[in-house]
């Protein structure tokens, strides 16, 4: 469980990116958070694994305050919490195998039993006979398959999916929150995906936050939500998909 | 005496032109040893960067700044009591590395913080998300991913450091360039310059061919 108590962010230069959010992500959720360009929504995401820490406010993962623990403690916070990336983030200069093995590799995971769990994860999104190719052969909708892969190596309770699917055409964005959505029953992995597209949050949440100019402007669950939007923000993205 | 190459003494040349390889291959060593990590400094010290350190970055970045602003002959003679101290004579092979590396090693720390910036910011975050600490982002993430661009900035650093160890034969240290002031220019002997003239040419194209391959084989981008 995440929780977020009256969190804000000041960046150095005086802009505001959040502004005094709370917000409570249950274990076994989907929960999206949708906003336009500029609403804030990559800087929440990072507040959850601590690559932005807050202005003000408490950031706590299973009750772990983000704020209170150190470098060490950040880092074990960061191995039970994967992410992935809109562009991916693969290394270009490790074969699929390799960038799945990285986070075992840091954590000191023998090369015998990293074997194996690479074997397993690259079989679990389908790229089994790739191991050996390097990113720059893959597609954008296989590249993601490996992001995943990668970030479940360590065996997280949670998933962090910055604009995922945004630059996967519509039927590959399908197959990847496909994968998502079976990841979630099967591992009861906690997923957190920020997008801009109501599509998406339809297709794969159970919970959804709209996030406007820094502030959470609506929450609960998906039928919720949608079916009783009453703030501009939240219309507007509505307006956009219908 | 007459003939093409009458005043070539190719024995000469043979000593030379391995006193040249010695310069260049110790120095390049050396250089490489001291400019990454100078490299990662100027780079993780920056701001935004991981290890943001404004005055850490003003210093190294003016050390560098300062170091690549002397001309290399200059830096020669300054350095002779550095020299001495350091290698026990300002003459010969031994004597013209130190300047060697001190002229090279900021240049090619240049070169290795444009290769890091060239590294995504994503390539980044998902290491740290990973849960890296500082050491592992730059030995796992950083500098693997920046292999290609080190090697290319390795290829130009040893080209310069050809024309530096030919400058260095002015202060008496060895080498082709050694011979060709001494006997094709000072003796007005052509012959001798244009041979010299030509191994240093060769020995240029040898580096940047075998530099590119390197570095292609090594890209998988």
């Amino acid at each position: 469980m995440i929780v977020l108590e009256q969190v804000s962010k000041r960046f150095a230069d005086g802009t505001v990116a959040l502004d005094a959010i709370s917000l409570t992500i249950p274990r076994g959720a989907v929960f999206g958070i949708i906003g336009r360009s500029g609403a804030g929504k990559s800087t929440l995401l990072r507040l959850f694994n601590g690559l932005e820490r807050p202005s003000a406010g408490v950031v706590r993962v299973d009750g772990q305050s983000l704020e209170a623990t150190g470098a060490a403690g950040l880092r074990a916070v960061r191995r039970r919490v994967g992410m992935i990336f809109q562009s991916f983030g693969l290394l270009a200069n490790r074969t699929l195998a390799g960038n799945v093995a990285l986070p075992l590799e840091l954590a000191g995971v023998s090369t015998v039993e990293r074997r194996a769990r690479v074997a397993e994860l690259l079989e679990r999104v389908g790229l089994a006979d790739k191991a050996g190719v390097y990113p720059a052969h893959l597609s954008g909708g296989q590249r993601q398959r490996i992001g995943i892969a990668r970030a479940l190596a360590s065996r997280p309770d949670v998933l962090l999916c910055d604009e995922a699917t945004s630059a996967l055409d519509p039927e590959t964005t399908r197959a990847v929150l496909t994968l998502l959505g079976d990841l979630n029953r099967e591992l009861g992995l906690t997923i957190v995906l920020i997008t801009h597209e109501m599509s998406v949050v339809r297709a794969v949440c159970t919970q959804v936050a709209v996030l406007d100019r820094g502030r959470v402007v609506e929450s609960g669950t998906v039928d919720a939500v949608l079916g009783g939007a009453r703030h501009a923000a939240t219309l507007a993205l509505l307006g956009d998909a219908a | 005496m007459s003939g093409l190459f009458a005043h070539v003494v190719w024995g000469d040349v043979a000593i030379a032109t391995r006193e040249t390889l010695v310069m260049l291959a110790a120095s390049l060593l050396l250089t490489i040893l001291s400019g990454v990590p100078l490299g990662v400094l100027l780079f993780l010290t920056d701001r935004g960067q991981l290890a943001e350190r404004a005055w850490l970055n003003r210093l190294a970045g003016s050390v560098v700044n300062v170091l690549r602003s002397i001309p290399f002959v200059i830096l020669l003679i300054v350095m002779i009591p550095v020299t001495l101290r350091i290698v026990g004579t300002s003459l010969g092979v031994a004597g013209a590395i130190p300047p060697l590396v001190v002229a090279a090693a900021p240049f090619y720390a240049r070169l290795v913080e444009q290769a890091l910036r060239d590294v995504p910011r994503t390539t980044i975050e998902a290491a740290q998300a990973m849960g890296a600490t500082r050491w592992q982002i730059v030995t796992k993430a950083l500098l693997p991913e920046a292999l290609p661009g080190l090697v290319s900035g390795a290829t130009v650093t040893a080209v310069a450091l050809v024309s530096f160890t030919a400058m260095a034969g002015v202060v008496g240290a060895g080498g082709l360039g050694d011979l060709a002031i001494r006997y094709g220019y000072q003796r007005f002997q052509t012959d001798v310059m244009l041979v010299t003239v030509v191994l240093m040419v060769v020995l240029v194209q040898l580096i940047q061919y075998g530099g590119d391959q390197l570095a292609r084989r090594l890209d998988h981008r």
